[in-house]
């Protein structure tokens, strides 16, 4: 909400504190100061400040109170005015082209003078005729012969409103040459309101607030009326439906009163808080709802006795019937539904009870005599029909976050008081009040203790029910014991436990953050868990990141056809359940995923031509629904992507081989070797995904834990990617990590020397590198301490359909150095079972 | 005896002249040939040794001894000769190789953490350090979880400072911050004490922009305990706040609102982008909101199993991206999701 200083300071004196300071006292009992707008006032001193401001500052010596003696015309311009003007100190005669003194020229000398605000020579203001805030400074200069250096001033030029079509006639009282800023100098600050302080949608509610700060006394308006109209008993009824809808309803009459502008101070509160002034009455309801955060309703009384037929009119509450309709003073018309609360009278609905009226029985241009709604609405029922017809307003803003009833009473008669004021006519005697739901004001025992332990200060109690007390509540203090009675202007305050907590808020926040001391946890240890998963997911990250991949963090939200790209086209599998968001913001992102292969290929697909080489990886839930579950199963999923060169080609290597099938193989030896897990296996597999000649599943223990290999040509011809094959994998993390040892046997370092060996041999294709290993292994016994294959060869030397792969073996025992004849042993019996085993022949 | 004499003046000269012709090696091929001429099998000084057979008995000693000498006074020289050669071709060489030092290295592709992944683990280390242990809770959560266990029934006006991706199953939706993991927390270890930090991925119905996310990362405070007070908090938050973002970082603690907490409050810290003094990152105010906080509510203890009147308890929330966003003085919050290659490159 927008608040003027100027307004603020009607309810707390402020005298000593400038804007900077306010908003600071403001911000530090929760009323967040977003950004101040200047409209006259001065830059607050100092350097630094905490808070933006913008606007325009009106100097004391430039922008002053002026008084218009005559309007005379322009000897060459029919649309321009000379003013003769007084500015306190000379009379000048200036130019302007404004409509709105039209009406005054060439009457001579004005019986009335009007009141203006002048700035002289040399002012920096607003360009009236630009659009936006362009500064600009007044010079001398001849407009169509007249010389011209100073100008009186629209609200555009001074910043208040965006209206420049004519000219501020400010009220007769204005004082001719005080300087502006003195005058009407102000200052809007734009208060964020949390939503359990609507309360403080108001300005006395955030007077009220500053004031407790401060230590200072809120000055409530006065609301004494003065009714001299004949009774309004008997002149009108009220009948609620349901109490539990409408706890209140009260109304007022005013007859006789005039259809006329606010005056003009009004209209400047109305505007810096951004509301549109339309006239007095309207502007009396806005004002009021600004002022004490009670929306009002005007209806025309007139309009109503004729729809119930010259009848005394009555007001009935009650929600609304099926097929309902009615059209709101905005023009649009709403079908309502049988829960919406309604303001009706007997010809049918008037208005959206607490968030708008109705067009017909609206105040208009012809309005004289007005009937006053003051009511209170269940804000969850409010809530329900400002959701549902998706319409909003002030006073829907307010009614849906709990107005207190009491507020009603309060608000009816400054609004009265106030129309009568601004537009005069008699207000009626009495006021009709039903209210049948009063609420019950929590009372809520608080012991001092209690706050202190709960803050971790020691504020007496009688400085705790002092702090309360500057709120308005009422608090008897009876040693440690505190009862504590809430004002009847809040509905935030509970009872009970909640009640107590409730209130260590207000006595915190009013005592001051700043002020509650700091100190270290002083709390028992939990019980230490060990979440090995996570701690485990954090190894897998770094061990990835030590074998040079990306990590990524990719989007959980997708949709159908893009996860369906990580399949061939036309691929047949099945069906599968997703997620689905009920409001996406883009049908791009309307499900949750349910691969991590699907955003990885993303990844790859939009970084291929930003680098010659991509290894990236990611660690992130998908999402599977699960029948009779409610909620999803959320998989931990690892996945890896590579393509690409091996490196940056550069002056060292400028042809950097292509990466293959077996970097990435690479990449998962180095990860399972770093998570020490045992009994891995890879095994040709097929993936959907995947090149049916270059996949392998990834065993360990004989379990499936993941999947790796080229990337289907197919699939890959579904993204925009490089010629480079792309490599990929992906892991069920949850499994993989099922194997990880946290502890294992370090194996002696051997204090003999080793003795190395190589071994050729030529087999058929299909015999596997694992296969030789696992013989060469069998025949090498325990004194075979590592086997590696290191070559592979094909050709018209080794024969059609057959391979040479050449291993390098290393013997070693624990107690002594081999001699060569037992290498040899084992060399022949290692040769004798390739050959029994997998028709292996020595290659020589 | 005038052979012997000749014999062995034939030697010494041998020898000065084996000495003199050295004096002028400058190479180590000379110095080769040098030890092939006057110390090699075919060198006068060793036919002086293959001669001894023929030689008369009473010569042989004197004529041996005399030979060796001057092998001996060769090899030396020799020796000298080597060490000297050596020493100038090292000279030459650590004078002739010379790199140009500024042609690039051999690249290497470092691997690197995601940028959220790095802060969070800085977050995670420095709760850590004060015993809090991380607590991990489903990122698709129940409205119950999300909000009404929160202290936000439905139609409660809370329920507005969250913009909610509903899901097509009735009650479930994306959680829209971490705090629902609050409830499993306590639910799962009422009633011990509490005390652990809940991060993950949050997401939030937004149009996307270079400000606003759809998906972000948050980290969750929690401590539940009995007697836990407000000075605590401020006193655990502003020790974070020290160790995150350095020891010259003010903060303050400002009243806020949250339906979760109360008392409630957001921490603001000093401006680090412009040292206080106001810039656009912090909107002109020399501070930027890095966490909302404040004393769990009796409700919300009440759902997750402990007393409120007997426990009490602090709760803190942040969203990682932004304060990433903040730190690194990041254009477009998107980045961390679209995972340009050459924007994660610069972590």
């Amino acid at each position: 909400m927008k608040v003027p200083l100027t307004w603020l300071k009607d309810y707390v004196d402020l005298s000593d504190l400038d804007i900077e300071t306010l908003a600071k006292v403001m911000t530090m009992v929760g009323l967040e100061v977003g950004e101040i707008r200047l409209v006259g006032l001065p830059l607050p001193p100092g350097e630094l400040h905490e808070f933006k401001y913008t606007g325009l500052s009106w100097p004391a010596d430039k922008f002053i109170v002026a008084r218009v003696d005559e309007v005379m015309p322009h000897p060459n311009a029919d649309r321009l005015v000379l003013c003769r003007l007084n500015d306190g100190q000379e009379e000048i005669v200036v130019l302007t082209g404004a409509p709105n003194l039209y009406d005054y020229k060439g009457k001579g000398p004005l019986e009335q003078p009007l009141k203006v605000a002048y700035a002289r020579e040399g002012s920096t203001l607003y360009d009236g005729h630009e659009p936006g805030h362009q500064l600009t400074t007044l010079k001398r200069m001849k407009i169509r012969g007249v010389e011209s250096f100073s100008m009186i001033c629209s609200e555009k030029e001074l910043g208040i409103s965006e209206a420049h079509e004519g000219v501020i006639i400010l009220d007769d009282d204005a004082p001719t040459g005080m300087p502006l800023v003195d005058y009407m100098g102000d200052a809007v600050l734009d208060v964020d309101t949390l939503p359990n302080m609507v309360r403080d949608a108001s300005v006395i509610g955030m007077a009220r607030e500053i004031a407790a700060a401060l230590g200072k006394t809120l000055q409530m308006p006065d609301a004494t009326l003065e009714m001299k109209g004949p009774q309004l008993e008997g002149r009108a009824k009220i009948e609620i439906i349901d109490p539990e809808l409408n706890s209140r309803f009260m109304l007022g009459l005013i007859e006789g009163a005039a259809q006329k502008p606010s005056p003009y101070w009004v209209r400047r509160r109305l505007n810096l808080s951004g509301m549109r002034p339309i006239n007095a009455l309207v502007d009396a309801t806005n004002y009021v709802m600004l002022e004490l955060g009670e929306p009002l309703h005007a209806f025309d009384y007139d309009i109503l006795v004729n729809r119930a037929g010259g009848k005394v009119p009555t007001i009935i509450t009650r929600t609304a019937k099926a097929g309902e309709k009615l059209t709101t003073l905005d023009g649009v018309e709403y079908e309502l539904d049988p829960e919406m609360e309604l303001v009706t009278d007997s010809a049918g609905a008037l208005s959206l009870a607490g968030i708008m009226g109705g067009e017909e029985s609206e105040i208009n241009e012809n309005t004289v005599n007005v009937l006053l709604e003051g009511a209170s609405w269940n804000f969850i029922n409010i809530r329900k029909t400002v959701s549902r017809l998706k319409i909003n307003s002030e006073a829907a803003y307010r009614f849906s976050r709990g107005i207190h009833p009491a507020l009603a009473d309060l608000g009816v008669r400054l609004c009265l008081k106030r129309m009568r004021e601004w537009a005069g006519g008699e207000i009626a005697e009495g006021l009709m009040d039903n209210y049948p739901n009063p609420p019950e004001d929590p009372v809520v025992e608080l012991s001092a203790t209690w706050v202190n332990d709960s803050l971790g200060t020691e504020i007496p109690a009688r400085e705790i029910a002092g702090i309360l007390e500057c709120l308005e509540f009422e608090c008897r203090v009876d040693g440690d014991l505190i009862t504590v009675k809430t004002p009847p202007h809040r509905l935030d305050v509970h009872d009970g436990l909640i009640g107590r907590a409730d209130l260590l808020e207000e006595v915190s926040r009013i005592y001051g953050y700043d002020k509650i001391p700091s100190r270290p946890l002083n709390q028992p240890l939990p019980p230490q868990r060990i979440s090995q998963g996570m701690a485990l997911e954090e190894t897998v990250r770094d061990l990835l990141v030590n074998l040079g991949l990306q990590e990524l963090i990719a989007y959980r939200m997708t949709s159908p056809e893009r996860e369906a790209r990580r399949f061939p086209p036309e691929y047949d599998g099945a069906w599968e359940e997703y997620l689905e968001i009920q409001n996406p913001i883009t049908v791009e992102r309307r499900v949750m995923r349910r691969s991590i292969l699907a955003t990885l290929l993303e990844t790859l697909e939009y970084n291929y031509t930003f680098s010659p080489r991509l290894a990236v990886f990611e660690i992130g839930p998908v999402f599977h629904p699960v029948q009779g579950q409610q909620l999803p199963d959320e998989k931990m999923m690892l996945s890896i992507g590579m393509t690409g060169l091996r490196e940056k080609p550069s002056w060292k290597n400028d042809a950097p081989e292509v990466l293959d099938f077996y970097d990435l193989k690479g990449v998962i030896e180095g990860l399972l070797a770093g998570l020490h897990v045992e009994g891995i296996c890879y095994q040709a597999a097929q993936h959907p995904s995947l090149h049916p000649g270059k996949t392998a599943q990834v065993c360990i223990g004989g379990k499936v834990v993941g999947v790796m290999g080229e990337l289907h040509p197919l699939v890959k011809a579904n993204y925009e990617l490089g010629d480079a094959p792309v490599y990929v994998a992906e892991f069920d993390l949850v499994k993989l990590l099922e194997s990880a040892r946290i502890l294992f046997d370090v194996e002696p370092v051997p204090s003999y020397p080793p003795v190395f060996e190589d071994l050729a041999v030529v087999v058929d294709e299909a015999v596997t590198a694992a296969d030789i290993e696992e013989v060469i292994r069998q025949g090498g016994g325990e004194y075979l301490a590592k086997v590696q294959m290191f070559d592979i060869f094909r050709g018209p030397q080794v024969g059609e359909g057959k391979k040479s792969l050449a291993f390098s073996l290393t013997y070693i025992a624990p107690d002594r150095t081999l001699t060569d004849k037992e290498v040899l042993k084992l060399r022949n019996k290692i040769v004798h079972l390739l050959g029994e085993k997998l028709n292996a022949e020595l290659r020589s | 005896m005038a052979d012997k004499a000749a014999e062995l003046a034939k030697l010494e000269q041998i020898q000065a002249e084996a000495l003199k012709v050295l004096a002028d090696v400058a190479e180590e091929d000379a110095l080769e040939a040098w030890r092939v001429a006057f110390l090699g099998r075919s060198s006068p000084v060793m036919a002086v040794f293959s001669s001894m057979k023929t030689m008369d008995q009473a010569l042989r000693p004197v004529m041996g001894q005399a030979a060796n000498k001057v092998r001996q006074a060769l090899e030396a020289a020799l020796a000298e000769k080597q060490d000297i050669l050596k020493d100038e071709a090292l000279v030459k060489a650590l004078q002739t190789e010379q790199l140009d030092v500024t042609m690039p290295g051999r690249p290497v592709e470092r691997g690197r953490l995601h940028p959220l992944t790095q802060v969070l683990r800085q977050i995670t280390r420095i709760f850590g350090d004060m015993g809090f242990q991380v607590y991990r809770s489903p990122e698709v959560e129940t409205d119950d979880y999300n909000f009404t266990y929160l202290n936000m029934p439905p139609y409660h006006p809370a329920r507005d400072m969250w913009d909610t991706f509903y899901t097509k199953t009735d009650g479930v939706l994306l959680r829209t911050h971490t705090s629902p993991g609050q409830i499993r927390v306590m639910r799962e270890r009422s009633p011990e004490p509490i005390r652990v930090i809940l991060p993950g991925a949050t997401m939030r119905y937004e149009q996307l922009s270079a400000r606003s996310e759809i998906e972000f990362a948050q980290v969750e405070v929690l401590v539940v305990g009995e007697k836990v007070t407000f000075a605590e908090l401020k006193g655990t938050l502003e020790d974070f706040a020290r160790r995150l973002f350095g020891e010259e970082a003010r903060t303050r603690l400002r009243p806020s609102h949250f339906p979760f907490t109360e008392p409630s409050a957001e921490m603001d810290v000093g401006c680090f982008v412009c040292g206080g003094k106001g810039c656009p990152v912090c909107k002109e105010t020399g501070w930027l909101e890095i966490l909302g906080c404040g004393m769990v509510h009796p409700v919300v203890l009440e759902y997750g199993g402990y007393d409120p009147a007997k426990y009490s308890g602090f709760a803190a929330g942040m969203g990682i991206d932004r304060s990433t966003l903040m730190r690194y003085r990041i254009d477009d919050i998107r980045h961390f999701r679209n995972n340009d290659i050459r924007f994660l490159r610069q972590f």
